[in-house]
């Protein structure tokens, strides 16, 4: 388990934004991923996906890594911030467009 | 095998025995669940660690026996 470790380390360290979800941000596998997803595009922020149904290893390592039962979850600048209640929480009360501008998180250029 | 809305509120009571609870099958399949969890326990813990109290409580069936639950967590006001 300790490649595991590693290679969600490696994931969370390298991108700024992670999202751990079922699908793609294209074709959200679960609806509680398909809310992370719109989510993040209404922050307008850049950001990696995994896709855990593609990844067993990932699947269950992600769970014992951030200590969270459940999928989507979110990382920003290799931090744990939630899953997607806690993403609609924050959205709905300002503070993870504000945590994102604060964390200078790249922008979605239109 | 879902998890039943009776058994979700008893574990959620047995770790915050203050709780409010307020529960809603969602699609009324018995699998599908939202919860909303009051309580004084909360003060001064950070989100995820709120949500991971309500986690905690309901232990392995998290993620398994039990599909999907959102939680929202408060203080009592």
């Amino acid at each position: 388990m300790a490649d595991t470790d590693t290679r969600i380390s490696t994931l969370v360290g390298d991108n700024d934004v992670v999202l751990f979800m079922k699908g793609t941000p294209l074709f959200p596998q679960c609806g509680f991923s398909s809310r992370a997803v719109a989510i993040l595009d209404h922050c307008g922020v850049q950001y990696e996906s995994v896709d855990v149904l593609q990844d067993m290893e990932i699947r269950q390592g992600i769970k014992s890594y951030s200590d969270w039962p459940t999928i989507p979850q979110l990382y920003v600048k290799g931090e744990f911030v939630g899953g997607s209640d806690i993403m609609m929480e924050m959205f709905e009360a300002g503070e993870l467009q504000q945590m994102m501008d604060e964390k200078q998180i790249a922008k979605i250029e239109s | 095998m879902p998890m039943a809305g009776p058994d979700i509120e008893a574990a959620i009571r047995a770790a915050l025995p203050d709780a409010l609870i307020e529960l809603q099958d969602l699609a009324g399949d018995d699998d599908h669940w939202a919860v909303t969890v009051t309580s004084a326990a909360f003060a001064g813990k950070s989100r995820v660690q709120q949500h991971k109290m309500v986690y905690g409580a309901i232990g392995e069936k998290m993620g398994g026996e039990l599909h999907a639950l959102q939680v929202t967590t408060r203080l009592p006001t």
